[in-house]
């Protein structure tokens, strides 16, 4: 039997970038919040400049919990699924410790992709089998909460449009903002200011993206040293505004937020009349509950859809939530692959550089351009960055120049490892029939609960976005000067990924989604939902500001309807 | 368990070859660039009269000499031998300077399969030990004592997947040796590979900061290499004092 503990008002499962986020707003409402963590606190001092233990030895990462559970994965129902990687973070903080830090608000189509393409280009268009749905709300309803974010957690960027006023140093197809950003953005180098001028040339609209990293001194914080071990590493002076290092210890410091590390939820615990009483979490060998009137579940996408599918009971056979039998449904990811990587004939000086520090297009993003001629929806953000580190240099490819050993090839390295780049091209995924997360039925985690199982494939509609958007970057990368080209693979089956989506959809439709439109469960009122698996669009750019815009704004509705939600 | 048996089989291997590679001088390294192991056999008897000197003369080492107490913690010796011969091929020691050799990135394979490669250990005893069977078998030789270009081509037939007995199979194996040697010639000499920064001077990377300015960035190759490693930064070793987190590594290093 769990060792039972005393009430609290709300138990947060996860403090990472959404959970983090959502303990300020209840705490500074006076609320009793106790985050439960499945990692520990990290510290400045555990992020060295260390490309091989970032990149190869995946600390701490690879010896976690994240790690031990990692989704299997397949095309389809009838393969057989692989259990493959996963990179996210156990720690206080989560994966804002160690991710790039790009910070985007999405674009005001991405809330209405069925009803902005149905208007402009007709029904036919919306592609076969997605199950695609409007958001419950439109961009002018996050807004507010972006600026929250913006402003509280720290955030540079440049802005595009400020109340309908547009400069063409942001991205103007952004959605109307209230005011400009909290701090100018990161500054530009000589390779992204070659390819902002490439992109000028070629009557685009180039602009620096905005960033969870400070450029001035900000709330204590230092900003940005260029140091460049942002990827997979944290910042050695706190210049990323991971949660860890900014809203965690403010909801602390109100004296209302206790975090409990090395805490792992496995369990949400119902009473019969359907509504959530506290979690089920192991600490050591010891298991507690611990009871609450609010439970907010912030685990990661993956994990989100996990707890509420092992959480079985007589309310909800199939699963908590689960009684539309929509929890692991409208499953995405990006399709982050099928990069273009150049080759250029001089040096590009990136050897101090990180991937938040770069240049973006927009123009071929969303439904920016005509679409009316082409045989897809959607589209993909351009992003290219500085950031160069040996061991990845050295492994650059080779662009059949030479084969990739010998004398030959260490010449071609010896001159070339500050030549190359890759971009980052982000693409609109959609979700469709047949794509899904489920429990596996054999792979186990190390405490024998099965593993999360991922049956997912791109379809055409991604396909032919990648295939466009790689045109585009070739273009892009030849008008800068590159001497040769290559474009990877499209890829077909939604691997694990850093940008997971669905699971746990939101919607005002109670038999297409799980949670409404402020991220209560549908059947279960005092069961808050946090993370991309709310989300019911990709759109073509990193999803952590949305989430945590939609955190916040969960967390505040929460605190101001309290005694209804909290019953 | 079985390190024991490897250690103990490693009596009749030719052991002295490993050691010459790691006692001999730096200015006979230099005489054997190029040369490949064949070279390195032939003087194989001096190694071994070598060992005593070398023992004391490392104790007062130059910064090329390797530490007397260095042993092998995954591999056997004749799996050493052959991965430093395999590496030769892959990152060789030619006119445009140094190699995998000079690196020691057979150092830092050997270490990594004892902590975060340990999954890969059985795959190279296994691997490994395929390419000297192949070896035997077509030429009559280990790997070890062919010539360099008959290295090269059993090296091309193991990546291309002409060669049979890997794990998963001869280019899956070739791709995690290639990527493991680049590795130990580029990482952080910390972890026993990329010595004197050889590996980053190759590609004239001007080393790790803590802050990088405007003016660095500009510079590019043409900022003089800072030859640190990251543990050179006491804040991320043993020692640092917890208090003094919040600033080492600030703005003092902009
Ligand atoms: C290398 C990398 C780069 C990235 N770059 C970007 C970027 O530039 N921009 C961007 O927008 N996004 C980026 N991302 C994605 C971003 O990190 C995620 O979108 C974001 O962290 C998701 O927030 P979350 O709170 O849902 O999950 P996390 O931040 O991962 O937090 C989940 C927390 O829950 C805890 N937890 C999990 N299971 C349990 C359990 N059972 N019990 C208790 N606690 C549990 C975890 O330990 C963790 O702390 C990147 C990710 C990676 C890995
Ligand atoms: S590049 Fe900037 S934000 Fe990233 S780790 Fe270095 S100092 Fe921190």
């Amino acid at each position: 039997m769990p060792k039972r503990l005393a009430k609290t008002d709300v138990v947060i499962v996860g403090m990472g970038a959404a959970g983090g986020v959502a303990a300020l707003p209840l705490t500074n409402a006076g609320l009793k919040v106790i985050g439960l963590e499945a990692g520990g606190w990290l510290s400045p001092r555990d992020f060295a400049p260390d490309e091989l233990r970032n990149e190869s030895r995946n600390w701490p990462q690879s010896v976690q919990k994240a790690a031990s559970e990692a989704p299997t994965v397949r095309a389809t129902a009838s393969d057989t699924a692989i259990q493959g990687g996963h990179p996210m973070m156990n720690a206080v903080g989560g994966t804002t410790m160690h991710y790039w830090a790009q910070s985007w608000r999405l674009n005001p189509w991405d809330f209405k992709v069925v009803s902005e393409t149905k208007k402009r280009y007709g029904e036919s268009r919306i592609p076969e089998d997605t199950t695609v749905e409007d958001w419950p709300f439109g961009y002018e309803e996050l807004e507010p909460y972006y600026d929250k974010i913006e402003y509280t957690v720290g955030i540079s960027g440049q802005a595009g449009n400020v109340q309908g006023k547009k400069n063409t140093a942001g991205n103007i197809f952004e959605g109307e903002r209230k005011r400009e950003y909290p701090m100018k953005p990161l500054r530009s180098s000589p390779f992204t200011d070659l390819m902002g001028n490439a992109a000028e040339s070629l009557g685009w609209n180039p602009f620096q993206g905005p960033a969870a990293i400070t450029t001035e001194l900000f709330d204590g914080r230092p900003p940005c040293q260029y140091h460049g071990f942002c990827n997979k590493g944290g910042c050695h002076v706190k210049a990323k505004s991971s949660t860890a290092f900014t809203v965690i210890p403010k909801a602390v410091d109100t004296g209302n937020l206790e975090v409990v590390t090395f805490a792992r939820v496995t369990r949400i615990v119902t009473d019969d009349s359907g509504r959530v009483t506290g979690v089920d979490y192991i600490k050591g060998s010891e298991t507690f509950f611990q009871p609450a009137d609010v439970v907010l579940l912030a685990s990661y996408a993956y994990e989100n859809v996990r707890l509420l599918q092992l959480s079985t009971s007589r309310a909800f056979p199939n699963g908590l939530a689960n009684n539309a039998g929509q929890v692991g449904k409208h499953y995405m990811t990006h399709h982050q692959g099928a990069p273009v990587t150049a080759l250029f004939d001089r040096d590009l000086h990136n050897w101090y550089g990180l991937p938040a520090q770069g240049v973006a297009i927009d123009e071929w993003a969303d439904d920016n351009f005509d679409h009316s001629d082409l045989d897809f929806i959607g589209g993909a953000n351009l992003w290219v960055h500085t950031d160069r580190k040996p061991m990845s240099a050295a492994k650059m490819s080779t662009f059949d120049e030479t084969r990739n050993w010998g004398s030959d090839w260490k010449a071609f390295i010896m001159k070339n490892a500050d030549r190359t780049n890759s971009s980052y091209i982000q693409k609109t995924t959609l979700p469709y029939e047949g794509n899904y997360l489920d429990l596996d039925p054999v792979v186990k985690d190390p405490l024998g609960f099965p593993v999360t199982r991922i049956t997912a494939r791109y379809r055409d509609n991604e396909k032919r976005i990648a295939a466009f958007s790689q045109e585009k970057m070739e273009q892009w990368y030849l008008e800068a000067g590159a001497i040769k080209i290559v474009k990877y693979g499209l890829g077909n089956v939604m691997g694990a990924t850093t940008h997971a989506y669905g699971g746990t959809r939101m919607g005002l439709n109670s038999e297409t989604n799980v949670v409404d439109e402020w991220g209560f469960a549908h059947e279960v009122p005092n069961l808050g939902i946090l993370g991309a698996s709310v989300m019911g669009s990709s759109g073509s750019r990193n999803p952590t500001l949305t989430v945590q815009a939609l955190s916040w704004r969960t967390a505040e509705y929460l605190a101001n309807n309290w005694r209804s939600i909290a019953g | 368990m079985n390190k024991k048996n490897n250690r103990s089989g490693s009596g009749n291997n030719r052991k002295s070859d490993l050691l010459e590679e790691s006692l001999i001088n730096p200015s006979r390294r230099n005489l054997l660039k190029g040369v490949g192991l064949v070279g390195a056999a032939a003087v194989s008897t001096i190694a071994t009269s070598h060992v005593i000197a070398a023992d004391s003369a490392n104790m007062n080492s130059n910064s090329n000499a390797i530490a007397p107490r260095e042993a092998l913690e995954a591999l056997t010796a004749e799996e050493a031998e052959t991965l430093a011969a395999i590496c030769d091929c892959l990152i060789p020691s030619d006119e445009h300077g140094p190699g995998a050799r000079e690196a020691r990135a057979v150092h830092y394979i050997d270490k990594s399969l004892a902590s975060h490669n340990s999954g890969a250990r059985y795959n190279y005893s296994v691997g490994l030990n395929a390419i000297n069977e192949f070896a035997r078998k077509t030429r009559g030789k280990s790997f070890t004592e062919l010539l360099l270009d008959q290295q090269n081509s059993i090296l091309l037939a193991v990546q291309t997947n002409k060669v049979s007995g890997f794990i998963p199979n001869g280019s899956g194996f070739f791709n995690m040796l290639r990527s493991h040697t680049i590795d130990g010639t580029f990482c952080d000499p910390y972890y026993g590979g990329n010595q004197d920064f050889v590996g980053w001077d190759m590609l004239r990377y001007p080393g790790i900061r803590l802050g990088a300015s405007e003016a660095d960035v500009s510079a590019g190759a043409s900022l003089p290499p800072n030859h640190q490693s990251a543990y050179d930064h006491s804040t991320y070793t043993k020692l640092a004092d917890n208090s003094l987190t919040d600033t080492e590594g600030g703005n003092g290093y902009a």
